[in-house]
């Protein structure tokens, strides 16, 4: 299919065959391992973090002064909702293009390995001022509370790594056109240049606030608009929430029926998933300032419209996945209604995880519609709900597919293979995992309807009746987050035992092919251009009029206030 | 396209538009809507703007108060609230420093307060017993006793 003329396209589509059957080249593995390595290390910490949190909230550990409630908190949600996937997702991608693309062009490595050292630099930076206690303001940071200037410094370190990844990519699939006119990009560089273009887009916004933010926090300027920065940290805050679960469905399109002996499910309707995604994401975030003063209930109502939009997307996912589980079972002899859920690899923890994750979206994504749903969101915003949620769908949807991921991108970078003893640890591991998980969000989900606030520490607000009435709820949840510290340190095992000390051989990159016969997939799909411009319409639609409101009738700023 | 794909999507597409008109018609109709407030305020002048320096109850009807409330760290002001069963309450909340949030246990009473805008949400107490206030929004070291009560005889 390669066999166009021209000597370039020759080449590389050598080179692309030479890195399937050779597997990687040592500098690609070294570049993705040491993503990889950081992003687990950041689980081992914000892990241990979180059971601290879990604990304390339960009243059953009272954490030391040195130490307190809202630092663990601040740093538990940056090293997990930033570092983690962060990482996780750039070392996931960085071989995907690698490995679809035949490698990466030695000008874009150097800029992943530079991006890799400023988000390490910043990362730093902003956890100095955490420990010292300078900058308790959690993963949203919302002024005028105010912390060090250096933690803000730090911000805009990461969000310049990240840049220069994505800029990379975007260099590399550049380039791969370039040398295949009118071919479409393979479908998991798709993917990939998907999640960087929002990844840049949406960073955006939160860089145009922590640039307000500095000069004010250094007190060269006296006040600030609080309203602007909080808009501006919701378009880019979920955002970023959702690029992970965009990587975690790249993984359920491409590699998942790879895995159990499949095809992949329709390459157009694949394509204009990632193309939804990708338009309507950014104004989804506005579904956080539904209870907020100063914007109208025309606007919100506009907007719960703008969040729901994208729970459509997820709905074909949905579909998606499991046909393709049931034509693949049918195809291996599996009978009846449901009888051929029976024919799935259940033993293969590169596939229960990523299942298991599948699974946790039905009920996290319905409780996102509930959330942005203005009089819904109403009874549980900023409620232990909330914090349910999002560890539905990132600790279980986003974070179990990166684990089921883990247990064949590791042995292929590292050149050695799975073993049936991790294979059986993973198994077991991710029970574990959905155990914790199931009760801890169960619990907070409760917890929350019955009035308990999110990001609050220990406490019976003077032994009243009702928040007494919330304790059995956090045992539970406490019981949970026991059980996956446990899952924590099985995987952090799993993940350097297949970098470091499993068996060499070859693991190959799970990648489906299409059904025999495919229609081919129309050429419109690879008009990144417009994908962008629409999407760029659709947040000038959704932020024009709430921030030219703050803007322009603003009240006088806020002067920052240290009040921990 | 198989059938039941477009039957799958179609009943989607009708769900999530569902939500929409149910919410819209709750919204608009029932004037259920989220607190949405659009007043502004300078929020270094609390004390000395109108009608915030002078918090406090007021009766304004027949089982109908009024409660203009400041939040700052980590209290409410005034932090004593007691009203007749049956009684509908309208709060006219702003903040004297950071971001809180004002959520009242069993009710549906949940907004954010801003520095810099004034809001304001209505609930009527049916029920009697001592209902208890907390911020909901992480303010500080102290947020975890940032509580108080509203007692509806």
């Amino acid at each position: 299919m390669e066999s166009i003329a021209g000597n370039t396209v020759k080449t590389k589509a050598f080179k692309e065959k030479a890195n399937k059957i050779l597997g990687i080249s040592p500098e690609d593995a070294r570049l993705s391992k040491s993503y990889l390595t950081v992003a687990f290390i950041a689980l081992l910490l914000g892990g241990f973090l979180g059971l601290l949190q879990g604990l304390n909230r339960a009243g059953m550990l009272e954490l030391p002064t040195w130490l307190n409630y809202y630092q663990v908190l601040t740093a538990h949600g940056l090293l997990l909702v930033v570092v983690l996937s962060a990482f996780f997702t750039i070392g996931y991608f960085y071989a995907g293009l690698s490995h679809t693309l035949g490698g990466l062009l030695p000008k874009v490595r150097k800029m992943a390995w530079i991006g890799f050292w400023m988000k390490m630099f910043g990362f730093v930076l902003a956890v100095i001022p955490i420990l010292m206690n300078e900058a308790s303001v959690m993963y949203t940071f919302y002024p005028p509370m105010a912390a060090s200037p250096i933690f803000y410094i730090g911000l805009v370190f990461i969000v310049l790594g990240i840049w220069m990844c994505s800029f990379g990519a975007f260099i590399n699939v550049a380039s791969w056109r370039k040398a295949n006119p009118g071919q479409h990009i393979p479908i998991l560089s798709f993917f990939a240049t998907g999640v960087f273009v929002l990844l840049f887009f949406g960073s955006l916004p939160v860089a145009i606030e922590v640039f307000m933010i500095i000069p004010w926090a250094f007190g060269w300027v006296e006040t600030i608009n609080v309203m602007v920065a909080r808009t501006l940290f919701w378009a880019f805050g979920h955002t970023l929430v959702n690029i992970w679960y965009m990587t975690a469905i790249s993984a359920w399109y491409v590699i998942v029926p790879k895995i159990i002996d499949g095809h992949r499910w329709s390459d157009l309707l694949t394509r204009i998933v990632v193309i939804a995604l990708v338009i309507m994401n950014i104004t989804g975030g506005f579904h956080h300032q539904i209870v907020d003063p100063g914007i109208s209930e025309s606007v919100k109502y506009m907007h719960v419209f703008m969040s729901l939009a994208i729970g459509f997307p997820s709905l074909m996912t949905a579909y998606a996945m499991f046909a393709v589980f049931e034509r693949t079972a049918r195809k291996k002899g599996g009978k009846g209604l449901i009888g051929w859920f029976k024919k799935m690899p259940w033993g293969d923890v590169r596939f229960l995880a990523p299942f298991i994750a599948m699974a946790a979206f039905i009920p996290a994504g319905a409780g996102g519609i509930v959330q942005s749903t203005n009089q819904l969101n109403q009874v549980v915003h900023n409620t232990m709900w909330v914090v349910g949620h999002f560890h539905l769908t990132l600790g279980m949807t986003v974070v179990m597919t990166f684990f089921g991921i883990s247990y064949w991108l590791v042995p292929y970078l590292s050149k050695r293979v799975l073993t049936p003893q991790i294979n059986k640890l993973g198994i077991v591991q991710t029970i574990v995992w959905t155990l914790g998980m199931v009760m801890m969000s169960f619990a907070m989900h409760w917890a929350g309807l019955l009035g308990s606030p999110r990001r609050t520490s220990y406490t019976t607000y003077n032994d009243n009746a009702t928040a007494l009435g919330w304790d059995p709820y956090l045992f539970f949840l406490a019981i949970g987050g026991t059980l996956l510290m446990i899952g924590v340190l099985m995987q952090v095992y799993a993940v350097f035992n297949m970098m470091f000390f499993a068996p060499k051989g070859v693991t190959e990159f799970p990648i489906a092919d299409e059904e025999e016969g495919a229609a081919p997939t129309p050429k419109w799909t690879e008009r990144w251009g417009l994908w962008i411009v629409l999407m760029l319409a659709l947040v000038a639609m959704a932020y024009v009029i709430p921030l030219v409101g703050f803007l322009v009738d603003a009240p006088p700023g806020s002067p920052p206030f240290k009040t921990w | 396209m198989h059938r039941s794909e477009k039957v799958w999507l179609l009943l989607s597409f009708g769900m999530i538009i569902g939500f929409m008109l149910i919410t819209g018609y709750q919204a608009f109709a029932l004037g259920m809507g989220p607190p949405s407030h659009e007043e502004r305020i300078d929020p270094q002048k609390v004390d000395e703007t109108a009608p915030f320096d002078r918090p406090g109850i007021t009766k304004i009807g027949e089982n109908e108060y009024e409660v203009v409330m400041t939040l700052q760290i980590f209290s409410f002001t005034p932090n004593q609230i007691e009203v007749p069963a049956g009684s509908t309450v309208h709060f006219t909340l702003t903040s004297k420093d950071v971001v809180h949030g004002f959520q009242v246990a069993d009710t549906n009473i949940n907004a954010m307060v801003m520095p810099g805008y004034v809001q304001k949400i209505s609930q009527k107490f049916e029920k009697p017993g001592e209902y208890l206030v907390l911020c909901n929004e992480y303010c500080g070291a102290g947020h975890q006793m940032m509580a108080t009560t509203i007692t509806v005889k």
